[in-house]
């Protein structure tokens, strides 16, 4: 049977018709789906990790128990779980081990455009990379059996496009594979000196026994057509070129970007006047071609920038230029993303703006909360930083400029890296206010429970952790629980906690708008009281606009959220029920 | 030859479900089938695209600029910014609703005025009114099923067919309201 699937759930069947049997993540777009797509066999145990080095190393365990297993993240989330990894190239698995990476050139929901592939060289670790959804099937199956045929965990790089464009899949049974015994083997598995030195042997001598693979597997495949050019690409690179060049070109597809094959290579480049290496983001296959010798043309014409277009390439290899194009001209608006109607990060927000405060920020929805007109966050690293980053200011600037500073960190992104910048500050004697947004979800990757939320990825409910309790176990004294949309007593816990001389934890809690559990009501108008001063404006709710320079709420985007009603000085604002 | 489908619209808007319905829809038809989402950051209120590819074989899951034979436009601005995309000849259909973005509500912008009096001196334009449509059906977020319905009368894939994938795409709670806006949009 063929179906219809995104990339990202063609890995999911994969990993269930290879019979994997763990598998742990934490969710980050492109990658999320994977993993929720995974919930769906109930022979796979399935779970949200705190973050991705909590993740690989639960896979990394149930390897080394014998099962099959797999961790999924997003291309910065590997940096997360790198330390892990690094190692477990090392110990090599037991059960199958597949590390599923998403990266994403263009940047739709990323704060970076590293390139993944490097991590596969730099670990001595190989990696497949599909081009479509039924590769994304069939490459995370023959993951599985290429990991426990030659003992070493397996990455799987996906891109944007491959994660998040449907196409058909034939649909396959699960293998019966048999979670394997569990044998002591300190000599492969405690990475101690001793132990590791004679470790990094195998791991060399994995790397040639690899290369040899590539050299014959049918993952590196030629496609002749009698062309003139040559090219050697892979992943999502590949079906753009097809599609630019289809045969006016002979293709080398690597389906194994690591370690690439040598032999291969130059066999099939010595048949060409001239040979493109066609390749998102970094020039990996074309540094690799040059040290073969090769005289490849790759970045020279191709961008290191971003995402590429089948017109990109006709135009860089055939020289054909764009298409003629109906255009008006005339400015046409930027759409941004925005905070949702209804969004509980808005408050918070709309306060730490009207007190001017330096906001130290993460990564998450609130992430928005530098955009204009709240224009409030100041900084946006990594996921954790705002706490670690705002002690540091701190220590940088003084006392006078922490009662001037907060940090903003979701409750997801809280447990994943924020707790060990809260202990950092109690430790090292700091005095931070960092401000915990609540709203009881994994917000921005589309609804994913997290230790917060008292329910696992199945939904079933769990031990929920205590954020008050937890803070105070480190050591914060002064801990308040407030509504961001209680504006004017939100207002006055920010002003009391950033003067205070001792760390604070402020919790701004109110589910997010989206969630089903949430019901508001009715739509919000504009009444006669109005005395247009668009003070509402502030808010920078998709909802209020101006109409005619008269304050109006379209209906068709209001959620009734109310929150409007509570920043207007002339009670003006109105819900009205539906 | 591949049939190249473009669906723009604000996030929120219900595209997603709309690329869904259609790659389903040709599928069942016997045809090889791309279909690139959006997910994530850009789907909190910002403008998203997603495509629709079918043919005898596809490659490249994107369209570029100029290759839409149709372009389905869930809003009049988000209709505007993609009009370059659309091929000589193409069609563009255009829900005829506006919602400001930030830079617009803001004042740092200004929406473009008359928008689809523009589109349609320059492209053949279907503009519709598919709130409205919406409304009548019941249920205002089946504004992009109302679409989809518009959308399927300018193929040659047969109603019925249609209406098997919604029945198959869309949750059963919703389906009554979701068929009869499939069927409004249809005749409109």
């Amino acid at each position: 049977m063929k179906k219809l699937l995104i990339g990202n759930a063609a890995v999911a069947r994969g990993a269930y018709e290879a019979g994997a049997n763990v598998v742990a993540s934490y969710p980050g777009t492109p990658s999320t789906e994977i993993t929720e797509e995974i919930v769906k066999f109930d022979e796979i145990y399935a779970e949200w990790s705190p973050n991705e080095k909590v993740a690989a190393e639960v896979a990394i365990g149930a390897s080394i128990a014998g099962a099959r297993a797999m961790s999924c993240m997003k291309h910065v989330g590997l940096n997360v779980m790198a330390d892990p990894v690094f190692t477990v190239s090392y110990t090599g698995v037991n059960g199958g081990l597949v590390f599923c990476v998403a990266d994403d050139p263009g940047m739709h929901s990323s704060q970076n455009e590293q390139d993944s592939r490097h991590y596969a060289k730099a670990s001595k670790i190989m990696m497949l990379e599909p081009s479509d959804s039924s590769e994304c099937k069939d490459f995370t199956k023959l993951a599985f059996g290429l990991s426990e045929k030659f003992d070493t965990p397996v990455f799987l790089r996906l891109s944007t496009r491959v994660s998040h464009s449907q196409s058909l899949v034939e649909l396959g049974e699960r293998e019966d594979v048999k979670v394997k015994d569990y044998e002591k083997n300190p000599a492969k598995y405690v990475m101690m000196p001793g132990n590791a030195i004679k470790r990094h042997v195998e791991v060399e001598k994995r790397i040639e026994a690899l290369t040899d693979f590539a050299e014959s597997t049918e993952l590196n495949a030629v496609e002749k057509n009698g062309a003139k050019i040559g090219v050697i690409t892979a992943g999502i690179a590949y079906a753009y070129a097809k599609e630019a060049l289809g045969d006016k070109a002979d293709f080398l597809k690597l389906g194994m970007v690591y370690p690439m094959p040598k032999q291969k290579i130059i066999d099939f480049a010595k048949d060409y006047d001239k040979v493109y290496v066609i390749e998102e983001l970094d020039p990996v296959i074309e540094d690799h071609c040059k040290a073969l010798g090769l005289n490849v043309m790759g970045k020279e014409v191709f961008t290191l920038l971003g995402e590429y277009t089948p017109t990109m390439i006709r135009k860089a290899v055939l020289g054909e230029s764009e298409k003629e194009v109906a255009e008006i001209d005339e400015a046409i608006p930027v759409r941004p993303p925005v905070m949702c109607a209804g969004c509980p990060h808005r408050g918070t927000f709309y306060v730490l703006k009207k007190l001017g405060l330096v906001v130290s920020g993460d990564i998450g929805c609130y992430t928005l909360g530098a955009t204009p007109p709240l224009q409030s966050v100041d900084t946006t690293i990594c996921m954790g930083a705002s706490v670690s980053a705002a002690h540091g200011m701190a220590k940088a600037q003084g006392a006078e400029f922490n009662k001037k500073l907060v940090s903003v960190i979701g409750d997801s992104t809280f447990m994943h890296s924020g707790i060990t910048g809260l202990i950092d500050i109690v430790y090292n004697k700091g005095n931070n206010t960092v401000i915990i947004l609540d709203n009881s979800i994994t917000g921005m990757t589309g609804h994913q429970e997290n230790p917060t939320t008292g329910r696992t990825i199945r939904g079933e409910a769990t031990k929920q952790v205590d954020l008050v309790a937890l803070c105070k176990a480190c050591g914060i004294d002064h801990i308040t629980v407030c509504d961001p949309f209680d504006i004017k007593a939100f207002e006055k816990v920010v002003k009391t906690e950033v003067e205070r001389d001792e760390p604070s934890i402020i919790i701004a809690q109110r589910p997010c708008a989206l969630l089903k559990t949430v019901k508001y009501s009715g739509v919000c108008k504009i009444t006669d009281k109005c005395k247009n001063c668009k003070m509402c404006m502030k808010l920078g709710c998709p909802a209020i606009t101006l109409k005619d320079d008269k304050v109006v709420i379209d209906s068709t985007q209001c959620n009734g959220c109310g929150l409007c009603i509570n920043v207007c000085p002339f009670g003006a604002i109105e819900k009205e029920e539906n | 030859m591949t049939k190249n489908i473009m669906i723009v619209g604000v996030g929120g808007q219900g595209t997603l479900l709309a690329s869904r319905v259609l790659g389903n829809t040709v599928i069942n038809e016997g045809y090889d089938v791309k279909v690139s989402e959006v997910h994530g950051m850009s789907q909190r209120g910002g403008s998203v695209v997603t495509y629709v590819k079918y043919g005898d074989k596809v490659y490249s899951p994107i369209v570029d600029r100029g290759e839409a034979d149709i372009i389905l436009a869930f809003e009049l601005l988000e209709a505007y910014r993609a009009l370059p995309y659309l091929k000589k000849g193409g069609k563009m259909i255009v829900n005829n609703q506006q919602i400001d973005p930030m830079p617009v509500i803001t004042g740092a912008a200004k929406y473009p005025e008359n928008i689809a009096e523009k589109l349609s001196d320059t492209v053949d334009t279907t503009v519709v009114d598919a709130l409205a449509a919406a409304k009548e059906a019941g249920n205002i977020k089946a504004v992009n099923v109302v679409l989809i319905g518009v959308m399927a009368k300018m193929t040659d894939i047969p109603y019925e067919k249609w209406v098997e994938t919604i029945k198959t795409t869309v949750p059963e709670k919703f389906l009554g309201v979701n068929l009869k806006a499939f069927e409004i949009g249809y005749n409109l």
